[in-house]
């Protein structure tokens, strides 16, 4: 099964990120995402802009609602998710566990729902 | 009374009854199951009785023997408990049992110590392994559901419901609360020191950059292997267990600079290994081997021991320390042993030799486990073999969990 890993930045982290070359961290990632590779679990990953970058929208009584910034205002901010396929939650969390986002912020473990998105697409 | 003695006593009492807890958690629990086999009814009962003490003993004054008081107030709701659970068959005599057992005379004195049998038990061969050390930890320890799955990696109701369904299963599952008999006891002995060994959580010292992985519960760990000791005594690998952990923990203090930096055992100061710690996991070393039974903890705290020497001689008998490994492979082929043989053998004959014993290990058996590829980095690195030493590093620095160990391997990756 499948699972992503939500990766939560404080707003130093996010911006140490905008510059590659004064990320501390970036060596770790590199070799985590080796050890995911070569582990045979990965899926897919994508790193996210900085929440201020962000623009949440919603419809209320029919009126378009436009909110600069994230969807809610919370220290740590989503920075990022891993794919992974792993045979059980324990797994995940072990994964999880080795993120060096697990020491930076935080990193949330889910499980996918493939059948909610496959009902979504065909009805 | 004045506010502040009030304070005083509230205190004294808290101390007390922590005190009492954490001494006679397990002998209670074990006592209160031993007949019913009903471990989450016993635990509530005892927490029952400590909440009873906190409200009774500031009022009327530290009773003569807090133990057998907490005893009888936990046996009284149990027994109420059972009472409630109306399974009138089949508790009946357990009601009984309880009620004649320990007549209220004898508990100001002694009763039984029945650890011994909860030890087995948690460690059932019907029981998940997985869960043998969190049974341990939380029967013989007291330790909450949260802080065990917090050590283990489990989300906390997780951990609680795997608990419970494997108290379920001791209940009514026919798990005898007994003694193994003879023929049987090596192997379930061999699954009770794997559980304490398991809480303890570091699988071989950090040679070189090991990812440690400390569960946190070192100290618990230690003290269940002192139980286990106390009720046998003559036990030539639980001497063993006790003296490995010890020599491990002599160094912990150690394994960190004060910047927080990780050291490795090559790199670490003796002079802050604590000398105590050491005599006394030595002691216990020299008594299990004059018992002339060898088994796999002995030969691990052998390994320890050796490199506690370099205390007193300022250096480390690889060839020795290989030797003992190499015994130890060969009753015990884990991978944490063969990756420890090949360093060692790589610190005696060199690199080439160390790297011909992890060649052999498959693929997909190392491609989670992070000491390998620690090991295999740090030999490339010293045969100059940069682009492959990288790679290695990068392997190891990806499943590294603890920050300061990933930190140091970032660093000798260069």
């Amino acid at each position: 099964m499948q699972f992503a890993l939500m990766i939560y930045h404080t707003p130093e982290e996010f911006a140490m990120r905008k510059n590659d070359y004064s990320d501390p961290h970036l060596g770790a990632w590199r070799a985590y995402y080796k050890a995911l590779v070569e582990a045979g679990v990965y899926v897919g990953a994508n790193a996210l802009e900085a929440p201020e970058t962000g623009t949440t929208v919603r419809l209320k009584e029919g009126k378009r609602r436009v909110q600069d910034g994230p969807y809610a205002e919370t220290k740590e901010q989503l920075a990022g998710f891993i794919i992974l396929e792993l045979p059980s939650i324990d797994a995940a969390l072990e994964w999880a566990a080795r993120c060096p986002g697990a020491s930076i912020g935080a990193v949330e473990v889910r499980p996918l729902a493939p059948e909610a998105m496959r009902r979504g697409f065909t009805g | 009374m004045n506010k502040g003695s009030q304070e005083d006593i509230q205190s004294a009492v808290g101390r007390t009854i922590e005190r009492v807890a954490r001494e006679s958690y397990g002998r209670l629990v074990a006592y209160l199951s031993v007949h019913t086999h009903d471990l989450a009814s016993a635990e509530d009962a005892l927490s029952e009785a400590l909440v009873s003490a906190l409200k009774a003993w500031p009022r009327d004054g530290l009773p003569q023997n807090p133990e057998a008081w907490l005893l009888t107030t936990a046996r009284h709701s149990l027994i109420d408990v059972i009472r409630h659970q109306r399974v009138v068959l089949a508790s009946e005599p357990t009601l009984a049992l309880l009620k004649e057992n320990s007549p209220e005379a004898n508990l100001s004195t002694e009763f039984p110590d029945e650890r011994l049998k909860l030890l087995f038990v948690c460690a059932h061969p019907a029981i998940d392994p997985a869960m043998h050390t969190p049974l341990m930890l939380q029967t013989v320890l007291g330790l909450d559901a949260g802080r065990i799955a917090h050590a283990f990696l489990v989300p906390p109701k997780t951990m609680g419901q795997r608990l419970f369904r494997a108290k379920t299963k001791i209940r009514d599952g026919g798990i005898q609360f007994e003694i193994p008999q003879e023929r049987d006891l090596p192997e379930r002995l061999d699954a009770v020191l794997e559980a304490i060994y398991a809480a303890f959580g570091i699988s071989w010292d950090d040679m070189f950059g090991i990812d440690p992985r400390g569960r946190d519960l070192a100290e618990e760990a230690i003290w269940l292997a002192r139980v286990l000791l106390q009720l046998m005594p003559s036990e030539a690998e639980v001497q063993g267990l006790l003296a490995l952990m010890l020599h491990s923990e002599a160094r912990r203090s150690a394994r960190r600079a004060l910047d927080g930096r990780y050291v490795p055992l090559s790199e670490q100061d003796p002079k802050q290994w604590s000398l105590p710690l050491i005599e006394e996991a030595e002691r216990h070393l020299a008594d299990a081997f004059k018992r002339g039974r060898s088994g796999r903890f002995q030969l691990e705290a052998a390994i320890q021991s050796v490199h506690s020497e370099r205390a007193h001689t300022d250096r480390t008998d690889w060839a020795a320390i290989a030797l003992f490994y190499e015994q130890l492979v060969r009753i015990s082929p884990a991978l944490g042993t063969r990756v420890g043989y090949a360093a060692a053998v790589a610190e005696a004959e060199g690199p080439e030799a160390g790297l011909a014993v992890l060649d052999p290990i498959a693929p997909d058996a190392v491609s989670h486990y992070q000491p390998y590829w620690a090991v295999r980095a740090h030999l490339l690195q010293r045969l100059g073999k940069k682009r492959e030493a990288a790679d290695a590093y990068d392997r190891a620095i990806g499943l590294a969990e603890d920050p300061a160990v990933r930190e140091f391997l970032l660093q000798k990756r260069g």
